[in-house]
């Protein structure tokens, strides 16, 4: 047993509390914030590597043995949610720096930011159902908070409603675990897929319906998840980068755990007609927008579509597929935002229909910044979502499902023409309020081409974009593309994770013996 | 399981579903703390049987100590919840008066937009672009 897993979220809570104690010296508190966050990165890469050499990884917590201690537990997937969902949190968080340098500055941001880290990774580990419950209200405490920090009327509105759906979200998992709990008497991961297997079906299929509501409203799958597109893009840039690149796919982490381990290959019609749904419906609503940042949140929406889909599909090679899809979709997802953070910095807005036009005049490498995850979500090749979109098209044909893999084919065509759409009214055509003339001038001076046109922001240079941003965004959009170029292992490395899915996760607290099956498929 | 308690449940599951319909901001955090407190009464209802104390070393029965514990987590969490949407509320109060949630503005701008222009950048954009 090494102490890596449970580092991971004595780390960041750690640093949340030294900076909160911290609180009004800002320099003090970003560099606690990037170590911490930094150090969990480390830690989780930790995990990855002994969890991909040892197969599955528990502790308990506090020497309590596990029926009656807090047990933490990772296997190839949670290792590899893990990893990215860290990297993503470092890179935002370097980001926000960034920005903040010349923005506002909170002094509550970089501790209640640390408690999502936190709260993400306990979602990760969690070895029981009520300790994701725990850690789905860890992380989603803090980003109520982050949701509403600034505080201002916009904010509240959006938040109000992301609250309230929240709070709802999790009463309805309190009552999922409440009655799992009072079926089965137990409510450990590993022990509940034999518990519940010994259950009347219908009342198994209760329980995994109410589950599947609590976590399909936290993924925002289609019947419920229009409260994502309204409150997203009202928090601050970076703060929706890291809620579309990570928060939904916690709840998509799961759906995947609670239909592949508890409930294998169940409610495999709904799962198909919601996956559909999802997509069409998303992509719809993206379409009809007219401003970047929604038209992005209606993205996710359609993407979560994907993975359900993968799921529904069923079988290893789905499963591999959904995980790679989830990977690829958390850097290319985050990036877009990122990229919408500073073309929204240097002109004042993210409208698609004028005032912030031709960007790619004033900065080419975004527009390419822009162009790389945008056409990896449309599953261009040879760019990753080619990647995940293939393996899910490939298992859909294999398992004879047609009907939603058209839909998803379909759907893709539909996510280029939105993602053109952005295209051509953000990053084409001639900067407003600039003659020809100046036009020869590339990228330099974005701040004269806005001062004509918005005359709220007098100020020009406090909002030029600071190099952490470029640079930041670039390493994200380059980690998309190195999970393109080392497809191959990566793949690999998720039919592994798929195939240990596929297997009972073994007796209590007994990794070996789960692990001796999971390797003999 | 006593039938008392589930019936309570039930009953202020319907109350806390009912008040959080309503379209007031402080119904709806008061419907919230009810039925955060039905499913809390459903948790100790679903684990022990009444009169039974999770406590060692107590003469007869002997409760299951994971669902109080569970409820005692809920508890501290929900109260933590609702302090915060109170904040919210208070917020929203000062800055617009009202208590009411309001509706999502952009929807409403696309959803009365006419289909026919909803497309074109360069028909007067610029009214368009403000909210």
């Amino acid at each position: 047993m090494t102490p890596w897993m449970a580092l991971c979220i004595v780390v960041p809570l750690g640093g949340a509390a030294v900076s909160l104690a911290l609180h009004g010296r800002l320099l003090a508190q970003r560099v606690i914030g990037v170590a911490a966050v930094a150090t969990t990165v480390a830690l989780a890469l930790a995990v990855l590597v002994q969890v991909d050499h040892d197969g599955r990884i528990s502790a308990d917590l506090g020497g309590w043995p596990v029926p009656i201690g807090i047990t933490l537990v990772a296997d190839r997937l949670s290792a590899l949610m893990l990893v990215i969902g860290t990297v993503m949190l470092f890179a935002v968080l370097v980001y926000a720096l960034g920005q903040r340098a010349q923005d506002e500055r909170s002094p509550w941001y970089v501790p209640v930011y640390l408690v999502l880290t936190a709260g993400v990774c306990q979602a990760f580990l969690a070895g029981d159902l009520f300790n994701l419950f725990v850690s789905f209200e860890v992380l989603l405490m803090s980003s109520y908070v982050l949701v509403t920090l600034e505080g201002n009327d916009r904010q509240i509105r959006a938040g109000i409603t992301y609250v309230v759906i929240n709070v709802i979200e999790s009463t309805l998992l309190l009552l999922a675990v409440a009655l799992v709990f009072a079926a089965t008497g137990t409510l450990n991961l590993a022990e509940l897929p034999r518990r519940l297997a010994e259950l009347p079906a219908g009342v198994a299929l209760g329980l995994n319906l109410l589950l599947l509501l609590a976590f399909g409203l936290k993924a925002a799958v289609f019947p419920l998840f229009s409260w994502l597109p309204d409150s997203y893009p009202a928090a601050p840039s970076p703060v929706t980068a890291v809620f579309a690149g990570l928060l939904t796919k916690v709840g998509v982490y799961a759906i995947i755990r609670t239909q592949t381990q508890l409930f294998p290959g169940e409610l495999r019609t709904l799962l198909m007609v919601v996956a559909g749904l999802t997509m069409v419906v998303g992509v719809l609503g993206a379409i009809a927008q007219s401003d970047m940042k929604r038209i992005l949140s209606f993205h996710i929406v359609s993407q979560i579509g994907y993975m359900v889909m993968g799921l529904a599909i069923g079988g290893v090679a789905a499963i591999a597929a959904t995980i790679f899809f989830v990977l690829h979709q958390i850097p290319t997802k985050t990036s877009l935002f990122l990229v919408e953070g500073i073309v929204e910095r240097e002109t004042g807005t993210s409208s698609t229909t004028g005032g912030a036009a031709g960007m790619a005049r004033r900065s080419g490498p975004l527009a390419l910044l822009f162009l790389l995850p945008a056409l990896s979500l449309a599953g261009i090749p040879p760019l990753s979502g080619f990647v995940g979109k293939v393996a899910l098209v490939e298992s859909g044909f294999a398992r004879d499902a047609w009907v939603v893999t058209a839909v998803a084919l379909g759907v893709s065509l539909l996510t280029l023409v939105s993602m053109v759409k952005i295209w051509s009214g953000v990053f084409w055509g001639d900067v407003p309020g600039r003659t020809a003339a100046t036009d020869g001038t590339l990228g330099t001076d974005a701040a004269e081409g806005r001062d004509d046109r918005d005359g709220e922001r007098p100020v020009a240079g406090v909002l030029r974009r600071h190099p952490l941003m470029s640079a930041v965004t670039g390493g994200v959009v380059a980690l998309t593309l190195a999970i393109a170029l080392l497809a191959g292992p990566v793949y690999r490395y998720c039919e592994r994770a798929a195939r240990q899915l596929a297997v009972p996760a073994g007796q209590v607290g007994g990794p070996a013996a789960g692990e001796a099956r999971g390797e003999n498929p | 399981m006593s039938v008392t308690l589930a019936v309570l449940a039930g009953v202020l599951a319907a109350v806390g579903t009912a008040l959080v319909l309503h379209r007031t901001l402080t119904r709806i955090v008061l419907g919230l703390g009810i039925l955060g407190n039905a499913v809390n009464l459903l948790v100790l209802a679903a684990g022990t049987p009444p009169g039974t104390a999770p406590i060692i070393g107590r003469s007869g029965r002997f409760g299951d100590p994971v669902p109080p514990a569970l409820v005692l987590t809920a508890i501290v969490i929900g109260f933590g919840t609702i302090a915060f949407l109170l904040a919210v509320a208070y917020r929203s109060w000062t800055i617009d008066g009202s208590d009411e949630v309001e509706d999502d503005i952009e929807d409403r701008r696309l959803a009365e937009a006419d289909p026919h222009d909803a497309d074109d950048p360069d028909l007067d954009a610029d009214e368009r672009s403000v909210p």
